[in-house]
Parts: C-alpha cells; structure tokens; sequence
C-alpha cells in the first residue's frame, strides 16, 4: 500500500533575507511551522527524543535529559536550542539528521527568544483563525486604486524592490486573454485595444472576456485536475465510463459564474438537496459526478470491499485537499503528526462517505471473482433534435400496443375450445411437450407458452406483433448517461479502521467534522448535504483562502501560500498574509463570485507588470515571491495545443458532449492488458480539432503530447500541475501530426489573410496571429531569411510551412509572459 | 500494494524540478547581465548538460544497467535459502519474528511457509541460486551477490524512492541524475540516462527517473521498446534534414534574441532541449532497432526483433551503453506477490532468467563487462510468513508480505568481486547476522565504482549540499575486486 507522499523538503524553502520582517517575531506564523518542519520528527507531539519535546512552552524551557533548558527566554546565549543548531559536532549538532537550519532561520529563532520567547496559550494555526478583512495599507497622494497592489507594493517597499513597469498593451492583451480564456487574442483585438485610449479600457476587456464561452473551458481545466476527472476507471481494467456530461455541466457552471458556495454544494450533495434547492433540470445530480470520479478497481481478484473503502478514502482526501486544503490523508492511519487532525477526525469525515452505493457487483455471485462496473448511472433527456424521433417512436409503440392489447380478449375466447381439440402433432415440440401434460399439472409459464402460441395463431395478432418488431428495431439510441453520487438506503455504520485498514474495524465513529475546525452541528444523521454546508460555511476559514489561494497560483504560478495543498503547520506560510485575507474575505462578500474574483486580480497592476527578469531583481527574488515583476510560465498542456490550433485557424468552437479523439501514435490504447478492448478511432471532421478540454481521458493511456508537458494522469487529485522542460517536448512541437498540420495551416493563413501583401507584411501578420506583438526587425530578418531559403531549397508551401513550425515553436508562444 | 496501484502523483517533483533549474543556474554562478550570451549557453548548458566530467578518482565502471523489479522479488526463494523455514513451514511464526515489527499487510499471527523450490551451488564460486533462475546460475561465477541488503521503508513507492533518491519522499534527484550530473554522457546525441520499461510501472511512477533539484536535463529519458523508439521522433514526411535543421536554426536565433530581451533561465533550458531532440533524431532509431543484431545473438536472449520484452531491453541496454549511454534503467513490473507466490514467482522468473543471463554473457564476450557495471534488485524483501488475501485466516495461494530488514541484490561486472556471497541472514532470512549493507551504503559503493566520492559529489540547493547518500552511507570495500 503506497504512503502518501509529502515533498518535506518543499517546506524548506527558505525567502532569504529580503523577506525578513523587522517586526517583532510572532509565534505562531513564524516560530512554530520551523520547529514542526525542523524539530517535531524527534521532538514532538509523537517523539520525544533525548527526552525533549518542542511543541509545548513548559517542556521546552524545561529542556531535555540533558537538563539545560532548550529555550530560555530573553537569554539566547542560554538557550540550548540556539546552541545545537549552532555546533559544529556532528555529535551535538541538531537537526541529527538532515541539513542545518538556514542561518535566516537560527536568527529568526534567536531573535524570537531574545524579544522573550513569547508562547500564546491560544496559538491556533493562522489558517486556522477565520479571515477578517485587513486594512489596505495607504493612503497616501499616489495610492494605487487597487487594494491588491497597496498590499504588494507595501511588501515590496518594506523589502526596498521597486515594481517593474506595467507590460505594454499587446503582451498584457496576450496575457489576459491567455488566462482568462486560453486561446491568443485575435490580430483584430490587438489591434482594437492598442488604439482604445479610454479610459476602462482594461475593463472592458476583462469584462469581455469574463463573458466569453471559453471562459468555462479554460476555467474547468484546473477543476477537472482537483476531480481527478477521467472517461476511464483507471487501475488494470481501464475501460471506458461515461461521466462527459459532468465535465459539461463544470463548464456551464463556471460560465455562469455560479457562485462558489452553491458550486460546492450542488457537487457535494446535490442528490440530496430538497427538490426546491435543486435548480433547473438535472444538473444538481449531473455536479455530484465529482466524487463518482474516483477510480474504480474492477481487476478481477480484487476485494470489492476493498475496493469501495478505497473510493471513500480517495473521497475524503480529495475533499480536504480542496476545500480544507490539508493534507488529512494523514490521519487515516493515526493521529496527524503535525496538524491536529485525529484519527477519529478522519473517520467522521468518512462516515459522511461511506454511505455511497457500490459500484461493483460479482459477475456470478458462485465465484467471486471477477467483477463487473455498476457505477449508478443516470439517464439524461435527450437534446431536441433527437426528442422529436424519440417521441415518435414510443408513439408508434403505444399506438402497437394498444391495438394488440385491443384484439386480444376476442381471440382469447376461443383458446378454452382450442385446448380442448389441439392436436400435439399439428405444433411445434415445445408445444406440444406441455399439451401432452395433464392440464392439472401445467406450471404458469407453460400456461402462458399455450397461450402465446395461441394467440399466435390469429392473422391479425401476427401481423400486428411482427410490425412491434420492426418498429421496436428502430429505437432510437439510448439517451446519453453519466455517473451520479447516490447513498445506499439502508445507512453503513462507520468504524474507525485500525491503520487505515479495512479489514480491522475500531470503534464506531458517527459523522462529524475535526475538532479544531468551526463547529458542526449535525448528529448521527447528517449526511454529505451538512458537510457541504458547513464546509461552505463562512465560518471556515479555510475555504476561501484555500480557493483564491489556488486561483491566484494559476494566474501567478505559484500561490500566496506556495504550497496550496498544504496550509497546515508543515505547509508554506503565506507570502502576504493580508493580501490572502482580503482576498478571501473579498469572494466571501461578493456572492462567491469568481469572475468578480479573477476581474480584482486582473485589473490590478501586480498583474499587469511587465515579466522581464532583470538580473538585480532576479539576484534578490529569483521566484518573485514578492511580485515585483508580472509572471512569466510556460502554458499548461492543454493550453499549448488549443493556441497552436486557434493560431493556425483549425480550432473548432464546438462545445460539450462525447469526449473527442485527436490524432496520437497508433496503438497505445491497443497494447493495454486488461479490460475492453478498444481502439483507437480518430474522431472525424471538427471533433479531431476541439480544444483539449474534451479529450477523451484514459486514465492509463492518457494523450501522449498532453503527457509530454506535465498533465497528471488524473489518477488522483492534483491541485498543482508542474512546468518541465524536456526534449520529447521539443519532438511533439515538431513531429506531433496535429502541430504539424497546425504549422501547415498557420503558413497558409499567413498567406491567404494578407492578399498581394509584401513578404514581411505577411510573416508580421503570422508573428501577430502567434503573439499578439509585432515582431522586432532582427526578429522579422529571420523569418524572411528563412522564408527564402527554404523557398529556394523546396517550394514556396515549404517555406510558409516552415515560418509556420518555427512560430509554433517559440518559447515566447508556449509561454505566457 | 500491487501492480495496478495508481501511480502517486509527482506534480511536486516537477514543480521543484522547475524552482529548482532557476537555483541551478543561479548557484552555478552564471549572471545573465554580465555575461555574454554565447558563453552563458556554452557553459550553463555545456556544464549542465552534454559533456562528459571527470570523476573524482579513476573510476573501475564507466556505466551502469540497473535491472530494477518493481514490487520486490522474493530473495527466500531466490537468493537466500533458508532451510530452517522448512521445519517451521506451516506453524505459527516464532514470536519474536512478529515483535514490535511492522508490516504493509501481515496482520495478527502468520505462519511460516518454507520456500517450494530448491537450491544448488553453481560455478566455481558455489554460488546458491533457485532452480527457478537457471540460466543466471549458468553465469553464477559474474556476481556478487549481496544477501544481507536492508533499507528503511516497507512500502512500495517509499522504499523505490528510498533506494533510487535516498529519501523516501519524493523531491530528491534519482541515482541516474546523480550520475548525469557527475559524470555527464560520453555521447552528446543521447541523454545519459535511459529508462526501459517492461510492463506497467507501480509504486513511485516517473519520479524513480526524475532530477528532484538537479537540472532538469539531467532527467532520464524513457525509450519504447516497441513501436517508435521515442515518441513524435521522425520528422513528419517530406521533410528533408537540411530543412529541420533551416527551421531549428532560426527557432534558435529567435528564441536567444527572446532570452536576451527576457532574461528567463528557462529559455535557455529549451534551447538546450530543442538541440537534444535533434541529436536523438539522428542517433536513437538505428539504435533500437534490433534487426541488425546476429540471430545468435537475438537466440541467445530470446528476442524476436520489434517484440517489447525484458529480455529485448536487455539487449538495448546493452546497445545503449556501447554509444555511451551512463546509465540504462531498466524496470520489471509485477514483483509484488503478496498472493499467488506459487504460480506468479515462476512467471516472472521466466521472463528475465535468459534476458538477464545473456546480458552478463553478452557484456563480457564483447569486453564491455570490464567496465559496465550491471545491478540487480527490487526495492526491498519479502517475510518468511505467507500472506493470502482472503482474510479468513487459511492461507490460499499464498503469497509474501513486504519487509525491509534484509533483502538480496546483485552486483557484476565493472570493479565488482565476481563469485562473492556476501552478508548472511538470520535462520529465517528475516535479519541480517553479517555484514549489513544499508542502501546508503549500496549507493556509496556503486559512486564509488564509477569513481565518484559519495561526499564531494554534491549539490547546493536551498543553501545546503545535499547528497545522493544523505549524511550516511560507507563503501563496502569487501564488494570491490
């Protein structure tokens, strides 16, 4: 069984000295997430090595068995702590086993014993405490109209960075447009914007953006990773499922910008909300695809009970990862080691879970063994196009019906008078088999035989039955389905399981929430519908720092806390803490809102500055954690193939439904062992050039160039995807058929959108259609040299064929900058 | 837990891949403002990437193939026979084998269950080798088989990490970009390391291969044994060499002026990678092509040209590192009998016997054993109590649970004591009595053989050198010729 991994030493990442606050030290920000990454493996809650623990006032100043007190308040020189971590004897030298603590880190901790070694009885965890809206630092004469650049620009003047300039308009263009719908801004936008010297400008832009269909495409792609969304079970047995329309409906749901509570809610426990709260249509069940995404073991041999208590723990875990953004995985096996989760904790959040149907049965109950997929499917209406067929059809079927239903009763008068002279010699043998019983003796089924072939007998019923048959052969196809969350009737108790162990159930454990978070007022029946609301609750403060944290880490690459998934005691403090708060409190009071959200961040000059990495700001803040400059990171696979398509004009607008299957390597659904067989039909017209988002997603067998630039394999939540830098990446750019013909596509449109124009005219419209700038005259030189001698080499559909690769290739276009 | 685990996601890897490429060059001293364009790219790039580096003293092996069995093998019925277990074979486990021990899945009192296959002595050395492997008996007298191996976790993904990263967490760098680092390839068209893989990878997934902090070049590469060699490799058709080259020389020019303009290390790292891909257009196609291989040759590791096996990776591993590859990792799935020991132990015993067998007799009788050096092993061992997976208590088909006190690997080849026995285990193979060699300590020796002290080669990051062996690790000069 795999641990969950944690990258420790992530939590090392150490600001350096621009970031040292001259504010008096505070405990529970600053003192205690050192001591827990660095002391608390021996010196804990759980070790107390040497006799020495460091998560408690008393026994710290008390020290170990050593007998000198590790901390001695307003005495650094005393303090034994300061001492360790300072020697140079690899016998007296702590932390034992792993590196010195950064001097940055030693001085933060002798400052903090020399100001007294302050240790508040409360110390909650800062993620912890719910959010209240900080003060925006100014005002002054020029204060920025943004809240969000008066935190920024405090940090940065404290840290003596100055702000780099704003972008100018076309790269700003490129980058909004890229983050708030992922596809470039058009030649024709850039240009419209590059001479709108109104004022709003910017904000018409936004707004426009925010109003776009491809708004919910970009935005879904993040949710769709927290989901571990995929059209296959995933595990040996990968076979196919249909969960498609759940992938549509988080579309639809962020295009209509609904709010993030309801959001929650609907995905959570939308099954279970009264019929009045449910909203229009089906969607309510649609959302709770959510935790039906879970892989499902349907390997034979499998343990099916195991198997479901696996979905559940993934459920649990997906859920705090999300929405609690803590790494409560943890606690299944024991007590959180360094957050204070419990272990009964976890397994209140599971009995929440663990009322969901089975999505396994035994294919024969006789040997259970092999297992097949029952996963509660729902049925969808059909589109309109189809209803009309549809209603005819079943009309057709009644009309049958009832003229059979009709007819019956007037030849089943005279079946007593034909029982009693039918010849057996004169029927086929199954027949006659049962008229050669006594009557008396003539199970129902054998009645009914008798009398179906009796009835049988009569020219119009005949008629009418062999015309049920032909119309029954054109039903129409079954409607589409997906896969909803629904809770077994009979309630599962839940157990507390001894490590994490299925087969070794504890004490009985009733629904609940942890401890240290906000209350949770629900008792032995609440169900998903309460946690949903209570984690929704604004109360939690979690929540929503957890979500901006994760929103601002997409537009940023990297959150205000760097580690988004952990904001527990291990996790990264926030780089600016009240930014976080207001920002939370910022969605909070405006309806949940992200389109309001993402409007604040994108309108404000942090966003818009200008990403050049000048040499003196990169010596002091390689990472731009204090965002002194705008960001600058490589696109995400998805992304990278939708702008190459909508650069070359091949992407189709074409939204929802089936997932689509793009060009890739033949056989690599084909040489998996296990489960269906299926091939791999490329999807024909349009659909083989939908943008990424509707890629089927086969959870062992993912599309190969979506691989190549880091989209995980959906086998779990993912709440950050990483940004390598490989050579394969430089083989699918090139030799990828899809960029290949994107690259053809973008020469010809080169060609065909600029009629009689001179070459350098036609290469500066492609730079645009790629870059949304206009190129630099050496840059334009080498194009055109290019051009022509490649032209020379082979033919003019080469050359443009060429300026077309190299386009797609520019670090500058995978690269949002 | 078994094979069709879902691998652990590595995003954090990556993310610190990224982070820390920027630290790299940052720490490697090379100042954009300062320096000029074509000399940051030489050197950085240069230093980071291609180039052979000298090690540290001279080095007995110049290049390794690691032959990893994912899941762990288990070495009672292959390595390390233990006739004691025959006579508690079926009774209730010695109370002091279960004592304060933790298992991935044992639970309550498990009996003992003896190993069903026998031992012989092979070579001159007398090395004891199960019958179920005996073509590697055949060249029993090439290892060093080291009996008494423990490591500090006991679940799959860990223990991988563990032994490849010495950390059993995910973020550090892999024994293979240790090496990439040091050493560098001896052949600029080629990454220097080359990951192979037969059946589905469980446990740690990519990470096994990944650089952790070091520079992302420096990554292993995963090669297809069947189909394309690498994926997206050929140009598409019609396009001529001369016409690749016109468009990676301008993409090349464009993406230095942006560089120059921007100031973003990670430009710099993609115009390393695009000149990488080139050079692999050229160099990886005939190299995986096995048709141009003897029939005696593909009879002697039962290969049949475009069929993907161990045994054909072995025979690409062996092509691999005769143009200068470091290192070839080679990865067998489905290790991980936890049930069904009975049937699935011979099956896979089956599939790497002669694959691995002809690779010693191949690297030898072509010279290359001299310097090659070829490990074998899985990421940790199995109990000598038996597993099933039914629960009730009876053991059907039973199988091996995990346990990391004492497992086998072998060495050969390259520097090693060739016919050596090393370390001895408890009666019931369940500790080491003699000789433990840590993982740490593993990985100090192999460094050592390729010329590498385990202390100097070292990486600063985050204001710390850190190393592939921790603060731990000793050479185990017994091993060495």
């Amino acid at each position: 069984m795999s641990v969950p991994l944690r990258p420790a030493f992530l939590a090392l990442v150490v600001l350096g000295p621009v970031l040292a606050a001259p504010a008096r030290v505070d405990f529970v920000r600053e003192i205690r997430p050192l001591l827990a990454r660095h002391c608390y493996d021996c010196h804990g809650p759980e070790e107390a090595k040497g006799g020495l623990r460091l998560n408690q006032a008393a026994a710290a100043r008390r020290g170990g068995e050593s007998g000198l007190p590790a901390v001695v308040p307003g005495q650094p020189e005393r303090s034994e702590l300061l001492t360790r971590l300072r020697a140079t004897d690899p016998e007296d030298v702590m932390p034992r086993k792993a590196a010195p603590l950064p001097a940055a880190d030693q001085e933060l901790l002798r400052r903090w014993i020399a100001e007294g070694a302050d240790w508040p009885t409360d110390a909650r965890h800062w993620a912890y405490v719910p959010p209240a809206r900080p003060s925006v630092p100014g005002p002054g004469a020029d204060a920025p109209s943004s809240p969000i650049d008066a935190f920024v620009n405090a940090r940065l003047a404290q840290a003596g960075l100055p702000p780099a300039p704003l972008a100018d308009p076309a790269r700003w263009l490129r980058r909004v447009t890229l983050d708030l719908t992922g596809l470039p801004p058009t030649p024709a936008e850039v240009a419209a914007f590059e001479s709108d010297r109104s004022p709003g400008a910017r904000g018409r832009v936004v707004d426009r953006l925010l109003a776009s269909p491809r708004f919910g495409e970009r935005w879904a792609r993040p949710w769709l990773d927290l989901a571990r969304y995929a059209d296959s079970h995933g595990f040996q047995r990968d076979d196919l499922r249909d969960l498609w329309p759940y992938r549509d409906w988080v579309i639809a749901a962020l295009n209509a910008d609904l709010p993030f509570d309801r959001f929650t809610v609907l995905q959570l426990a939308g099954d279970l909300l009264p019929e009045a709260e449910r909203g229009p249509g089906m969607d309510a069940l649609v959302a709770t695809g959510f935790h039906r995404a879970a892989p499902t073991n349907v390997e034979a041999g499998t343990d099916q009970e195991e198997g479901r208590v696996n979905q559940v723990f993934d459920r649990v875990n997906t859920t705090a990862t999300v929405w609690l953004g803590s790494t409560l995985e943890c606690a299944q096996c024991h007590n959180h080691k360094y957050d204070p989760f419990s272990l009964k904790d976890y397994y209140r959040l599971f009995a929440f879970f663990n009322q969901a149907e089975q999505e396994t049965d035994f294919t024969s109950p006789k040997a259970m063994a092999a297992l097949r997929f029952t996963g509660p499917y729902l049925d969808l209406p059909p589109p309109e196009a189809e209803a009309v067929a549809r209603a005819e059809f079943t009309a057709r079927l009644a009309a049958l019906d009832a003229r059979i239903a009709a007819r019956r009763p007037a030849v089943l008068a005279g079946f007593a008078a034909w029982l009693q002279q039918a010849d057996p010699a004169a029927v086929p043998a199954a027949v006659a088999a049962v008229l050669r019983l006594e009557p008396a003796r003539r199970n129902a089924a054998q009645r009914a035989r008798l009398e179906a072939h009796f009835l049988g007998l009569d020219p119009e019923l005949a008629g009418l039955q062999e015309e049920r048959r032909a119309v029954e052969k054109q039903r129409p196809p079954a409607t589409a389905r997906t896969l909803v969350m629904r809770d077994d009737a009979t309630p599962r108790p839940s157990r507390v399981l001894r490590r994490g162990n299925f087969l070794d159930p504890g004490e009985p454990v009733e629904p609940g929430t942890p401890e240290v978070l906000h209350p949770f007022r629900g008792g032995p029946a609440a169900n998903r519908l309460d946690l949903a609301r209570w984690l929704v609750s604004r109360e939690n403060p979690l929540v929503a720092r957890v979500t901006v944290n994760r929103w601002w880490a997409e537009l940023f690459g990297r959150g205000l806390v760097a580690t988004p998934e952990d904001f527990g005691i291990k996790g990264e403090p926030p780089s600016h803490p009240e930014l976080l708060d207001w920002l939370a409190v910022e969605l909070m009071d405006h309806g949940w809102s992200l389109k309001h959200l993402l409007r604040e961040i994108t309108l404000s000059d942090t966003y818009g500055r200008a990403s050049r990495v000048e040499p003196a700001l990169r010596a002091r803040d390689d990472q731009n954690v204090l965002l002194a400059r705008g960001p600058r990171l490589r696109l995400d696979a998805e992304m990278i193939r939708d702008n190459a398509l909508a650069a070359a004009g091949l992407l189709s607008a074409r939204m929802g439904g089936p997932p689509v299957r793009p060009p890739q390597p033949a056989g690599l659904w084909e040489s998996k062992v296990g489960g269906d067989r299926v091939t791999y039909d490329v999807s024909a017209g349009e659909d083989a050039w939908r943008r990424g988002i509707y890629t089927v997603w086969k959870r062992t067998s993912p599309y190969p160039s979506f691989t190549a630039f880091d989209a995980p394999a959906r086998t779990a939540c993912a709440v950050q995807r990483s940004r390598s830098n490989t050579p394969l990446q430089a083989l699918v750019l090139l030799n990828d058929p899809v960029y290949v013909e994107a690259a053809r596509a973008l020469g010809r449109r080169m060609a065909a959108e600029t009629p009689g124009a001179p070459l350098a005219a036609r290469l500066r419209h492609g730079f645009r259609l790629c870059l949304a700038r206009s190129p630099g005259a050496a840059e334009l030189a080498a194009l055109e040299r290019l051009w022509r001698e490649q032209a020379a080499a082979g033919d003019e559909a080469s050359a443009w064929h060429a300026v077309g690769t190299v386009l797609l290739n520019l670090d500058e276009m995978i690269t949002k900058g | 837990m078994n094979a069709s685990s879902p691998l652990p996601p590595n995003d954090w890897l990556d993310h610190a891949r990224t982070e820390t490429r920027r630290a790299f060059l940052r720490s490697s001293g090379v100042g954009l403002g300062g320096i000029a364009l074509s000399s940051l790219l030489g050197q950085s790039l240069g230093a980071a990437g291609a180039a052979a580096r000298a090690p540290h003293f001279a080095p007995r092996a110049k290049r390794v193939i690691y032959l990893h069995m994912v899941g762990a093998p288990s070495q009672l019925d292959l390595f390390d026979p233990k006739p004691a277990l025959a006579r508690y074979d079926g009774q209730k486990a010695p109370e002091e084998l279960i004592r304060g021990k933790r298992f991935a899945f044992l639970r309550g009192h498990p009996s003992i269950g003896a190993s069903r296959y026998s031992f012989a002595r092979h070579g001159r050395s007398g090395a004891e080798i199960s019958e179920l492997l005996p073509r590697l008996a055949g060249v029993a007298d090439e290892l060093a088989i080291v009996r008494s191996l423990h490591t500090d976790e006991f679940n799959h993904a860990p223990a991988q990490l563990f032994l490849h990263t010495g950390f059993g967490r995910l973020g550090r760098p892999s024994f293979g970009s240790w090496l990439a680092y040091g050493l560098g390839t001896e052949n600029a068209d080629l990454p220097a390391y080359v990951v192979l893989l037969s059946g589905p990878l469980a446990g740690a997934g990519t990470s096994l291969w990944g650089p952790g902090f070091l520079p992302s070049v420096h990554q292993g590469v995963q090669f297809r044994s069947g189909g394309d060699p690498v994926l997206y490799l050929g140009n598409p058709a019609g396009h001529a060499r001369a016409d690749r080259r016109r468009v990676l020389d301008t993409l090349r020019e464009l993406n230095e002026a942006q560089l120059a303009d921007v100031g973003d290390p990670e430009i710099a790292t993609r115009i390393s990678q695009y000149e990488m891909a080139f050079r692999m257009q050229a160099a990886v196609p005939g190299l995986m092509d096995l048709q141009g291989e003897s029939d005696e040759t593909l009879e002697l590791y039962g290969v049949k040209p475009g069929q993907a096996s161990f045994a054909a990776n072995c025979l690409l591993a062996r092509r691999l590192v005769e143009q200068g590859v470091r290192l070839v990792q080679l990865y067998d799935a489905d290790w991980d009998h936890h049930a069904d020991l009975a049937t699935r132990l011979p099956r896979k015993c089956q599939d790497v016997d002669q694959g691995m067998a002809a690779l010693l007799t191949d690297l030898r009788r072509r010279g290359l054993l001299e310097d090659t050096l070829v490990i074998w092993g899985g990421e940790f061992g199995r109990t000598a109590m038996l597993q099933n997976d039914s629960g009730a208590g009876v053991a059907t088909k039973p199988g091996r649970d995990h346990q990391k006190d004492a497992f086998t690997m072998w060495l050969a080849g390259a520097g090693v004591k060739a016919g050596l026995t090393y370390g001895r285990t408890d009666e019931l193979g369940h500790a080491v009595a003699e000789n433990p060699v840590h993982v740490h300590d593993l990985n100090a020796t192999i460094l050592h053989l390729l010329g590498l002290d385990h202390e100097r080669l070292t990486f600063r990051y985050q204001g710390r050198d850190f190393r592939l062996t921790d603060v731990h690790g000793k050479v185990v000069r017994d091993l060495l010729a």
